[in-house]
């Protein structure tokens, strides 16, 4: 039989793809659908929060940290309680990283403050006194990118049914709606609103001048979605 | 034409040799100093304050990791694929202008690619899929890289004078239909500008960003069945492909066994997709899929150590080549490479060693002893193998590819031996506690103890750097020399061992 599939490629090749296709089909398909449904207080992230998480891809965050709490003592002692299937429902990309040079950041909003992720992010060692993380002076001066992140919820909401401007169901029993703007000029307004809140905490004068200009820097936007981490 | 033997035509093969050179070096140093940034982070601002957003580690270790496999690894395949293909398939490329175009053609757009990833990724354009960082425009380019390889390959065989495939074919074409497979599923995602909002306005914001098809768990369950099988199908097939031609055409000897490498690449194609499930071990994918992970990945054993063995039982009889000849060195440790390290996985994959394992170097350390030992090892090999005949000229020096053998190997065991160090304490002091229930060691405790090791590391990567440096004196010293072979060498090795 191999002497004979040796002597034919195309008969080779389609035996080469079912054999390698195999374990896909078995692995990946049964659980895709379950795989998919949100646990009760999972809700769609707001734009600021958007903008924050596409800053947090650009840089790469998640080069250095994870954002998956395994069921060890060690790691629901440390930052919080196990990850869950359907808390991810609604992260595309999915943001797990594959190694932790830094901690894990998956419920990082629970015990990290506004006014810590602003020094922090500005000089690690400030906070962090043998921190290797490096500074991120650029996030200051850059402006986040709303235009993207008011797409990618649209895009979120009308390709893969995300529940914006819909209530959501939260463990006490009562029910959230998360707002999205209908249009580009409404989201930018709706995102200083958000900014505004954050920079409210925050001592950056050069960013309270932004925020107050209109614009919204990128620090602003990432630490809006830090604290989304719960 | 009967008697004569073939004039191959190696100009792409020669075109993608120098690719393999040239992303090498800048895949390799960005590796060296992106590890001794973590050593030292003073590094990460080092041409300043307004340059530390393109010279901070987050934003050049996917640079690194995609140079090394999609630039050194894939120049290298492709360089010995249209070295080998001729060979092997009995067919010159001077025979086809179409194949030699669709070459040319898959060279160029494959330097257009190139250069659009490394700047979309300094600009942080990046979808954050590890190996697959690529925004749709790119993604589309490299489907069209790919399949014009596909019409290589295929062209190739279609024209071929020798009846039955060689094994190393085999490879190629199970490299060519595996990474498609996977790439097409695993990049799935939906540009955002095809939005609308509630207003009517579409086209919002930047146009080639996009968000992948998958969400959460799924998009974790495909990005690994993607990233596991990228080694299987970047980082081990194509490179059993070039030890299955290059071995036995350099020692003069035969494969030790045709039934054992059926039996391998046959148990190879069928396991390797099984294994991807051991990344996600502890995560939210249910248990039977990590359990499967888990089993297949120590059942992988199996085919690679089965291609391993019969790369070192095809040297039986002959070890006096491996103290002679340090081109036969570099491809013996490579197969001794591969074997560590498709031993090392599985023992990672085991769930309880994962506990410790997972998220630490000790995977970083892994990929590397599989990496610089293996995959480096072959390409060098295969590229030193085929100089001499493609540039028509004898090897600059033996002495030079001998010590930079030893450098190398050198590198390598600096580097694998601290990342277990450092990866083993990082695991064990996360999961310390004390005697009353509490945490140990703060998660600051574990970065104050790698800093040794992270130096040391770097020091690793250096030297095989520096080595790769004299690899690649070596063949330009080769190919700029005054042409000394009338014809090609046939059999004898370039070492005259």
């Amino acid at each position: 039989m191999f002497h004979w599939l040796e002597k034919h490629p195309f008969f080779f090749a389609v035996g080469v793809f079912v054999t390698i296709a195999f374990a896909g089909l078995i692995e990946i398909v049964p659980n895709f659908a379950q795989a998919s449904r949100p646990v009760i207080g999972t809700k769609p992230i707001t734009l600021l929060e958007q903008a924050g998480r596409d800053v947090y891809i650009k840089n790469s965050c998640n080069a250095c940290h994870s954002q998956l709490i395994r069921p060890f003592k060690a790691e629901t002692d440390r930052y919080g309680h196990y990850s869950l299937s359907g808390e991810y429902a609604y992260d595309r990309p999915f943001l797990w990283g594959s190694k932790r040079t830094g901690p894990d950041l998956h419920r990082v909003g629970n015990y990290r403050t506004t006014e810590w992720h602003e020094n922090h992010m500005k000089n690690p060692k400030s906070v962090m006194p043998s921190s290797i993380m490096p500074g991120y002076a650029w996030l200051y001066t850059n402006n986040a990118d709303i235009d993207t992140a008011y797409a990618t919820q649209l895009t979120n909401a009308e390709f893969f049914g995300v529940p914006y401007n819909k209530p959501v169901p939260m463990k006490d029993g009562s029910t959230t709606v998360v707002k999205m703007a209908d249009s580009v000029a409404g989201a930018h307004a709706m995102a200083l609103a958000e900014a505004k809140e954050i920079t409210s905490k925050m001592k950056d004068q050069d960013v309270k001048d932004a925020v107050a200009r209109g614009e919204v820097p990128e620090i602003v936007a990432l630490i809006a979605y830090l604290n989304s981490l719960k | 034409m009967e008697n004569r033997p073939l004039e191959y035509d190696y100009t792409v093969a020669k075109m993608f040799m120098l690719t393999t050179i040239i992303l090498g070096i800048v895949g390799m140093s960005i590796g060296v100093f992106i590890a001794f940034e973590l050593a030292f982070p003073g590094l990460n601002t080092v041409l300043g304050s307004g340059l530390a957003e393109y010279t901070n580690f987050s934003r050049l270790r996917p640079l690194h990791t995609d140079a090394v496999a999609f630039g050194f690894t894939l120049s290298g395949i492709w360089a010995t694929w249209y070295y080998v293909g001729q060979r092997v398939l009995k067919v010159s490329m001077a025979e086809s202008k179409f194949l030699m175009f669709i070459a040319k053609l898959h060279f160029w757009l494959y330097i257009l690619g190139v250069t659009a990833v490394v700047v979309s990724l300094f600009m942080g354009i990046t979808t954050s899929k590890e190996y697959a960082e690529f925004e749709w425009p790119i993604d589309i380019a490299i489907v069209v890289v790919w399949v014009l390889w596909g019409i290589s390959i295929f062209g190739l065989i279609g024209i071929r004078r020798e009846k039955s495939l060689y094994i190393s074919i085999w490879y190629y074409i199970a490299t060519f239909l595996g990474v498609a497979m996977l790439y097409l599923f695993n990049n799935m995602e939906i540009p955002t500008m095809l939005a609308t909002s509630a207003a009517g306005e579409s086209g919002i914001g930047a146009w080639y960003h996009s968000i992948s098809m998958y969400a959460g768990t799924n998009d974790a369950l495909v990005q690994w069945w993607y990233g596991h099988n990228a080694v299987a199908f970047v980082f081990t097939v194509p490179i059993i492909a070039m030890i299955y031609y290059f071995l036995p055409k350099e020692s003069g000897q035969a494969i030790y066994s045709y039934k054992l490498s059926l039996l391998a690449f046959w148990g190879l194609m069928f396991v390797y997709l099984w294994a991807g499930g051991h990344h996600l071990l502890y995560s939210t994918v249910p248990d039977w899929m990590q359990t499967m992970g888990s089993v297949f990945s120590v059942i992988l054993i199996l085919p690679s150590w089965g291609s391993a063995i019969n790369m070192l039982l095809t040297m039986k009889g002959e070890w006096q080549q491996v103290a002679a000849s340090p081109l036969i060195k570099f491809m013996v440790l490579a197969s001794t490479f591969y074997m560590f390290s498709t031993l090392e996985g599985p023992i990672q994959a085991i769930k309880s060693v994962n506990a410790i394992a997972h998220f630490t170097d000790w995977i970083v350390g892994h990929v590397h002893d599989g990496t610089l030992g293996w995959v480096g090892f072959m390409i060098i090999a295969a590229l030193y193998h085929m100089a001499p005949r493609v540039f028509k000229r004898e090897l600059y020096s033996k002495g030079l590819m001998a010590a930079q053998f030893w450098i190398q190997t050198l590198g390598i065991v600096l580097y694998f031996t601290s990342m277990w160090i450092a990866g083993i304490t990082q695991g064990m002091m996360w999961r310390a506690h004390d005697e009353f229930g509490n945490l140990a060691y703060s998660f600051m405790d574990t970065v104050d103890v790698l800093h040794p090791y992270y130096a040391l590391r770097g020091t690793g990567g250096l030297l095989y750097l520096v080595g790769f440096f004299m690899f690649a004196y070596n063949i330009y010293k080769t190919m700029s020399a005054r042409p000394v072979e009338e014809s090609e060498l046939q059999n004898a090795s370039p070492m005259g061992a």
